[in-house]
């Protein structure tokens, strides 16, 4: 009697030891599996390393032919010429004006899209709308670029008698367009998320619709908003298809959007679309170009981010 | 007795600055569906019209032709072909990096300022103009790793552009699942891998799916990181077969061989003068337009059937 529960006793013990190593070998594959998803989680942290390190070494080459000074005080450029100058700052010029043309189409149609949806549409709409605009999102700019050069030139031709035919107008007019969809989407999810009962507190002080849009939701939402268009400008800054197809690729150092320019994302195309060799001058300038990009599409971000702080309501 | 006629004209005024303020909301309904109708309906005659242009180049002759120098003979041959391999590099290099990475992030990480670096980054990368992701390719893969214009370098280059998007798409489906799914598991004595692979995996596969289509239909449109890297726009030949008649039936060549993309192509033919190019290019944009929302619709429709299917 007692040998035999010794021997069930033996047994039940000698499981428990082939379940304890079974548990070892699980518990290690849990770490194996571990390391394995760090190393995945890391691929971003070494693409944004890569990213600055190309950047850097490729402009640092490119630093050693042209000094700082005259990259960024001269208003020509033309790496590509005999007669070569390296100033950034008409390229700087293009990129500035075709984002503020974008966003003179953008804030206010994106806002006003955004206050519809949110406050006064009714929610059939809405559930309508919101996908659409979605789909538009991802729209690729080629085609945007496309309807730039063959539809909105043309009508802005019969408006203003001698625009020509690349210009930075017309550019900027379909990158306004185009993030209107992203903004008005972004700008609403930020509306959508002011709680309802201050809703409702200010139309229990007799504040229409629109009062409580404009003085209650819209500064509740006023960080969610900043980040909406910080991101709709960061999209406008890197827009390269549009500008390089109906801009022009001519560097021109103007502010008048009627002009053609072009911007740095389409100066790095129209080299790319070239064959310069590797290591040569212009092939560097391409990744100071892109650095410069880079530096401002970081100032903005800087800015949104301080304005997302600065006024962030919390519930 | 005095003061009666005060309030009284208060009343009034009170009445009428309401009907004024009540005028104003229903304008701006009025103004505000005018404006988002609009917006949209002048995007509506972009696509209509980019379709009626492409419209006479629809046809068998256009995909199965190579690029030409004379327009009515052009086709998408190459394009299709190219971007078809591309965006299977894409997906195969992106959709295991970017859940893996989502998978960490929200089941292992511990909160520690190096989780915060990890996921910081993947934020500020979802934000850098896509033509940088180009310089990086052009740097990196082209040079550096020495991959050449290749199809295997635009899919990777690409791949990283959309990892941001898979993560994020990931980690928003993988915590939507309820603690508790977890909980009961290891409660039964499941490691955290079993969980992950059992459980939670099984439940997020339609956010996943989700997230990895919208990847790739903004890949499959993406123009400028592709140029960067030096694609052709005149391709008049296509890449080796990745089947083979001989042992071992199957060839990688094809990742080295060089491309051109949908996007690329359109590019090209709109760059040119002659108008009939100008409708190659349509038909080009209006078929690369149909595989975006395409995608996209499948991605919409895959998330409402999740939706539908799950309740907890």
């Amino acid at each position: 009697m007692a040998a035999i529960k010794g021997s069930i006793l033996n047994e039940a013990i000698s499981k428990s030891v082939i379940s304890r190593s079974a548990l070892r070998y699980r518990k290690l594959r849990d770490r194996v599996i571990e390391s394995f998803l760090l190393i995945a989680g890391l691929v971003a942290v070494f693409t944004t390393i890569a990213i600055v390190a190309i950047l850097l070494i490729e402009s640092s080459a490119f630093f050693e032919h042209v000094s700082l000074i005259e990259f960024f005080t001269d208003t020509m450029w033309t790496p590509l010429f005999a007669d070569a100058h390296y100033g950034i700052l008409p390229l700087v010029a293009g990129t500035l004006t075709t984002t503020l043309v974008a966003l003179v189409v953008a804030v206010p149609l994106g806002t006003t899209i955004a206050i519809y949806l949110s406050e006064f549409a009714p929610s059939q709409v809405r559930e309508t709308v919101k996908p659409i605009l979605e789909l538009l999102g991802a729209v690729p700019t080629v085609v945007y670029g496309y309807f730039a050069l063959t539809m909105v030139t043309p009508v802005l031709q019969r408006l203003i008698p001698d625009l020509p035919g690349f210009n930075m107008l017309s550019a900027g007019l379909v990158i306004g367009l185009m993030i209107v969809p992203y903004v008005s989407s972004l700008s609403e999810d930020a509306m959508r998320a002011v709680p309802r009962y201050m809703r409702e507190g200010s139309y229990a002080m007799g504040a229409t619709r629109l009062q409580t849009a404009l003085r209650v939701v819209v500064p509740g939402a006023f960080s969610g908003l900043a980040a909406a268009f910080i991101l709709g400008i960061s999209r406008a800054v890197g827009e390269t298809m549009v500008v390089a197809i109906a801009a022009g690729m001519q560097p021109n150092f103007t502010f008048d959007p009627r002009e053609p320019a072009a911007t740095i994302t389409a100066y790095i195309v129209q080299v790319s679309l070239g064959d310069l060799p590797h290591g040569s001058i212009g092939y560097q300038s391409i990744f100071a170009a892109g650095l410069v990009l880079m530096a401002i599409t970081l100032v903005f971000n800087v800015i949104g981010f301080s304005l997302t702080r600065r006024f962030r309501e919390a519930y | 007795m005095s003061t009666s006629a005060a309030p009284y004209r208060n009343f009034e005024a009170l009445r009428q600055d309401l009907s004024r303020r009540k005028l104003i909301d229903q304008l701006f309904v009025i103004v505000g569906l005018i404006v988002m109708l609009a917006c949209l309906a002048i995007l509506a005659v972009l696509f209509i019209d980019l379709i009626r242009d492409g419209a006479p180049r629809f046809g068998w002759d256009f995909f199965t032709s190579f690029a030409s120098r004379k327009p009515e003979r052009a086709g998408i041959l190459a394009a299709w072909v190219g971007t078809s391999l591309i965006m299977l590099v894409t997906a195969i290099c992106a959709v295991p990096v970017g859940v893996a990475a989502a998978i960490y992030l929200e089941e292992y990480a511990p909160k520690n300022w190096f989780t915060a670096i990890i996921e910081i980054n993947v934020t500020n990368l979802a934000g850098v103009p896509s033509i940088v992701y180009g310089l990086l390719a052009l740097g990196l893969f082209v040079y550096q790793f020495d991959l050449g214009q290749s199809i295997a370098a635009a899919g990777l280059t690409l791949a990283l552009l959309i990892l941001p998007i898979v993560i994020v798409a990931t980690r928003e489906a993988i915590r939507a699942v309820p603690k508790a799914i977890r909980e009961a598991a290891y409660g039964l004595g499941a490691t955290r891998w079993e969980v992950t692979k059992d459980h939670v995996l099984p439940y997020s596969t339609g956010g996943i799916l989700t997230g990895m289509i919208l990847g790739l239909s903004r890949a499959i449109g993406e123009t400028a990181p592709i140029i960067t890297i030096g694609a052709l726009s005149f391709i008049a030949f296509l890449p080796q077969s990745p089947i083979k008649g001989e042992f071992p039936f199957v060839s990688f060549e094809w990742l080295k061989d060089p491309f051109t993309a949908m996007p690329i192509q359109m590019f090209n033919w709109v760059s040119r003068p002659d108008p009939e190019f100008q409708a190659n290019a349509a038909a080009a944009g209006a078929i690369l337009l149909g595989m975006t929302l395409l995608m996209n619709g499948i991605a919409i429709w895959i998330r409402y059937r999740y939706r539908k299917k799950i309740n907890w």
